[in-house]
């Protein structure tokens, strides 16, 4: 019986390691990235131009740009690509990545139910649509997760002088774009999303964009290779080698190439 | 056609199409959950096999310590497991966060509570049936440990079929740990909770019901395995 469970242990412990080197097969990065870049389909296309080019295969985490940052900070991913500029570049200084590189940019539209409460149609500008919001006191869900477009959306709140925090129609769903916009569309609030996660998005019901195109809603990607001084386990050629290319013409060309129906959405940087 | 209505003609389709991507998950759910349970199995059973025959000070009290680790958070299981295997963390070193070997220590930390909790109830009701038999027979508490862990094997059945139902279902733990990486550690749950935050709903529900149909496909095995095995050997 001893020996029995014994026997049972070591097959147990054999498929683990079987698991386990299946895993480390071939040479690999993992790019720690946000939840829109990953749901919007990016991956899916441009992944596979990279990995045929090189060989090295990209394991994608999808996060909040937040959560990818405290990933790399901890060491765990080799390459983050993310979009809060603010935070990369405390990143960077803070000594946690080096090489951050812009890398491609779309923008930021605000969703709500396509009656428009709020009336953020007519809005002059951005700052002045989320005072419309905070005006009107329509229901909003926020993502409240850290994220890039968590922090972006904060930044309009400031600017249009509004404190939502606490406020009865203010929600933060501490969740990825996808569920915030579950959320808002089963309770036909507004919200603010990426173009990205918006245009692959399946669940819509009523939710419309009410209002998109003001420069200040543009969206910039940066990537940034954690400090292999600081974590020397970071695969410094392979995660240089996908910096390198998804800044060269051939990752510019994938980028701009992948559409969803007719629509581009993102546009490589610099313009 | 409405949503569910979609759920179900999309889940046949999946089935019925054999979809190659939808096979990778299911197979990586059933190696990563099964060697959770094989785990479960070799550690959780005995465990409470032990805790089911065994007379000690601070009995009572791991017991209920016991029970009370069938309802752990899986979130909490994989932020625990998680920070121990980060770089930054304890077992760094092996590099294995973000792997499906990860995911498989998680998960055996979610069910060998599970599994260790219904094997003692089991096993102590036959211990209390059989102590003076066996005590008179002269066995000491090691050796009754393993004849009511054999003879107890079919009620133990329950034991390995909850753990594996635990484990197949399960998001939270599996989710962070693994990353939901795509060919290398998206499982049926992760791949569910992807679909759903694309919106994606008649698609997860259809993820859904086939994780459903494979979980039903193995009871029904492990019924019918019984049900043999009980004739052949009762």
């Amino acid at each position: 019986m001893a020996h029995g469970i014994l026997k049972k242990l070591k097959l147990a412990v054999l498929g683990l390691a079987a698991l386990a080197s299946a895993a480390h097969a071939g040479e690999s990065i993992v790019l720690a990235s946000t939840t829109s870049t990953e749901q919007s389909g990016l991956f899916n296309f441009i992944l596979p131009i990279f990995e045929k080019d090189s060989g090295i295969a990209v394991k994608v985490v999808a996060l909040g740009t937040g959560q990818a940052l405290d990933v790399g900070r901890r060491g765990d991913a080799d390459v983050l690509l993310v979009h809060d500029r603010a935070a990369e570049d405390k990143f960077v200084a803070d000594g946690y990545g080096v090489d951050r590189r812009d890398v491609m940019y779309n923008d930021f539209v605000l969703v709500g139910p396509a009656a428009d409460a709020a009336g953020v149609k007519g809005a002059r500008d951005a700052v002045d649509a989320f005072g419309r919001i905070a005006g009107k006191g329509v229901s909003w869900v926020s993502r409240g997760d850290r994220s890039g477009t968590h922090a972006a959306e904060l930044r309009f709140w400031q600017s249009a002088g509004v404190e939502p925090k606490g406020q009865g129609w203010y929600k933060e769903a501490g969740a990825g774009m996808g569920p915030t916009l579950n959320m808002a569309a089963g309770m036909g609030a507004y919200t603010l999303a990426d173009r990205g996660t918006w245009a692959s998005f399946r669940n819509r019901q009523d939710l419309a964009i009410l209002f998109a195109g003001d420069p200040r809603l543009y969206n910039p990607y940066g990537v940034i290779l954690v400090n292999p001084a600081r974590h020397p386990h970071v695969k410094r050629a392979a995660g240089e080698r996908f910096i390198d290319w998804i800044t060269s013409p051939a990752g510019r060309r994938a980028i701009s190439a992948y559409r969803i129906g007719n629509e581009q959405l993102f546009y490589p940087l610099p313009k | 056609m409405n949503g569910l209505g979609l759920a179900f003609s999309d889940a046949f389709a999946l089935l019925a199409g054999f979809d190659r991507r939808v096979a990778e998950i299911v197979l990586l759910s059933l190696q990563v959950s099964g060697l959770a349970v094989l785990f479960g199995t070799v550690l959780g059973l005995p465990l409470g096999a032990c805790l089911g025959v065994g007379r000690f000070p601070g009995r009572q009290a791991l017991v209920v310590l016991l029970n009370g680790c069938m309802g752990l958070p899986s979130v909490v299981v994989g932020v625990v497991v998680y920070l121990a295997l980060s770089r930054s963390g304890p077992l760094g070193k092996f590099g294995l966060l973000y792997s499906p070997a990860a995911m498989v220590i998680a998960q055996t930390l979610l069910v060998v509570p599970l599994m260790a909790a219904i094997a003692r109830q089991v096993v102590e009701d036959a211990w209390r049936d059989y102590e003076e038999e066996l005590t008179a027979m002269g066995f000491g508490w090691a050796d009754s440990v393993r004849v009511l862990l054999h003879d107890c094997r079919h009620s133990l059945l329950v034991a390995v079929l909850a753990g594996l139902g635990r484990a197949m279902s399960e998001v939270g733990a599996v989710m962070i740990v693994g990353g939901n990486i795509e060919h290398s550690t998206r499982t049926m749950t992760t791949a569910i909770a992807l679909e759903t935050s694309k919106g994606d709903l008649p698609l997860a529900v259809a993820l859904g019901l086939v994780l459903l149909a494979v979980i039903l496909l193995l009871n029904g095995i492990a019924h019918a395995l019984r049900q043999w095995a009980m004739r052949r050997y009762a």
